[in-house]
């Protein structure tokens, strides 16, 4: 590829091949995952919108506080003020959350235009989205499972060995230094990040769904009080929110990984399948 | 590739990238505001709806609670005294001069004062009632069976709804009546009630005196207060805007179980 060209250079590093990483199965389901989180979350923070307040238990008025509000209240003479109240601490959040300025407006709500869906006040609107993104997710999550313990790719790719879990500490500290697996390790995920998959596709999303469910007052009749394992309705409310903020931790995590990695490389592999080998490094 | 390539490349991308998600942004409220969009997304609320009956059964039974899991005071929502005439003579009279209407495809049509509905056979139940918004508030209800008064009025078996039309006007000009609908497995539960109690006190105007729908499968829209009528119906597509509740015409969903 650069051959002739370069014929100054002191013998640049061989260019890694080009190895078949994602199955188009598995590339498919990673982008219809990603569409259906995105629409998921931003449609959840307008659903959160019309009620923007979280409790612990089986109801919203127990005699106790929330433990999350955000809101707008007056603020000396005519002024208004956004403002977010964290287990009874409160923080002027104003532009942000509670009150914020989009294309030139004004609006009272609790997560802004630009991140919420529909952008403003639309609770009938943003369930419909909700709803319908939500079997998207679960159909495409149940084909993800079914197609990974067919075709191996959980105990192939996913699971680590009791090898690579003892690593986990060289792992940490390699992630720290931002020291990446070359040559034949890099053909495979590394063992914090199978640790992260397994923790994202096995405990939050699962949990994410279930807590969905829990607040879907048909079917709670399942079982009589299931939802009070968790806490009670609003509890599962809470706990609904607080995973889908895991998960935008987690995505941002991710999408970091992939920048440092190779950003170019890591989306090629997930759209074509292809993923160039980085190069054996001369030293360690 | 030389790596002198990939800065350019990967600004593009970024930009692109960037680009894309705009357009997405802008293109998701064009499709909101659509005519047919919304239509492909109402495809969720019938697949949670079949969902729902096909997991949980026809005849599950809604949580009750105890006592002490009672919030302390019952939030009123939504509509928190019917603006009218005729429902101010309705309260200055204590309800006396009221009576509700049972009619629409039955073989015999009911009147009942709110002291005839009394004296029938009665239920008390502590349930969590879930608004749409996002908030509960526990309360314990008592009323008559909605099952009672149907069979007394004899459904014809073409009759597929129930639709309660009730006395709080939504415009401030006094019209568009408040009114909603459920189906004939809602409206034969054991646990769907008219109440006439609300925390062992008489319903409270705040919460739909005099007598107010509990369908405690479903969402707060649903549980239509200031019933005045109950009519059976084949189908609600004549009624209003047509979708079978006044929320409903507003675009929420008519299956309010998730």
């Amino acid at each position: 590829m650069t051959e002739a060209t370069t014929t100054a250079a002191p013998a640049p590093p061989a260019a890694g091949a080009l190895y078949y990483r994602h199955t188009l199965a598995v590339r498919v389901m990673h982008w219809t995952n990603v569409v259906a989180l995105t629409l998921l979350f931003m449609s959840g923070l307008q659903i959160f919108n019309a009620h923007p307040a979280l409790y612990w238990g089986k109801s919203s008025y127990t005699g106790r506080p929330a433990l999350l509000q955000i809101g707008v209240k007056e603020q000396g003479e005519g002024g208004v003020q956004g403002f977010t109240r964290i287990f009874g601490r409160e923080f002027d959040t104003t532009g942000v959350l509670g009150l914020s300025r989009d294309s030139g407006e004004v609006h009272a709500q609790a997560f802004p235009g630009w991140i919420a869906l529909p952008s403003h006040q639309w609770l009938s609107m943003a369930r419909s989205w909700h709803f319908f993104f939500a079997w998207v997710f679960v159909i495409n999550g149940l084909c993800y499972l079914a197609y990974s313990l067919w075709s191996r790719h959980l105990a192939r790719d996913l699971l680590p060995t009791g090898g690579e879990l003892r690593t986990i500490p060289q792992s940490l500290r390699d992630h720290l230094r931002f020291r990446h697996e070359t040559g034949e390790a890099a053909k495979r995920y590394n063992v914090l990040q199978k640790l992260a998959y397994l923790i994202v596709i096995f405990v939050l999303l699962p949990l994410i769904v279930l807590m969905g469910l829990a607040m879907s007052p048909r079917i709670d009749t399942l079982f009589t009080g299931w939802v009070d394992l968790f806490g009670g309705r609003q509890s599962a409310r809470t706990i609904h929110f607080v995973v889908a903020w895991l998960l935008v931790g987690f995505v941002l995590i991710h999408v970091f990984q992939v920048i440092v990695t190779g950003l170019w490389n890591n989306v090629r592999s997930m759209i074509t399948g292809r993923y160039r080998v980085p190069p054996e490094a001369s030293h360690d | 590739m030389i790596d002198e390539r990939v800065p350019p490349r990967r600004r593009f991308f970024v930009r692109v990238a960037g680009g894309v998600a705009a357009l997405a942004l802008a293109g998701c409220q064009k499709l909101s505001q659509s005519e047919w969009f919304p239509k492909v997304l109402g495809v969720g609320e019938r697949l949670s709806a079949a969902a729902g009956t096909l997991v949980a059964g026809r005849k599950a039974m809604a949580q009750e609670f105890t006592e002490a899991d009672l919030s302390p005071s019952f939030r009123s929502n939504g509509t928190a005294r019917p603006q009218s005439a005729a429902y101010d003579a309705l309260v200055a009279a204590n309800f006396a001069d009221y009576a509700l209407v049972v009619d629409g495809l039955v073989g015999t049509p009911g009147r009942y004062t709110l002291a005839q509905l009394r004296a029938l056979p009665a239920r008390t139940q502590i349930t969590r009632h879930d608004c749409v918004e996002g908030w509960s508030a526990i309360g314990k209800w008592k009323g008559v069976n909605l099952a009672t008064l149907l069979e007394a009025a004899q459904p014809k078996p073409e009759a597929r709804f129930a639709v309660f039309h009730c006395a709080d006007p939504m415009e401030d000009d006094g019209t568009s009546l408040y009114y909603e609908s459920i189906d004939m497995d809602d409206a034969l539960h054991p646990q769907t009630i008219l109440a006439y109690e609300l925390n062992d006190k008489p319903l409270p105007v705040a919460n739909g005196a005099p007598l107010r729908l509990r369908v405690e499968r479903q969402l707060g829209y649903k549980h239509a207060k200031y019933v005045m009528r109950i009519e059976l119906v084949e189908s609600f597509a004549k009624i209003a805007g047509g979708n079978g509740g006044y929320w409903e015409d507003q675009g929420y969903q008519w299956y309010a179980g998730i």
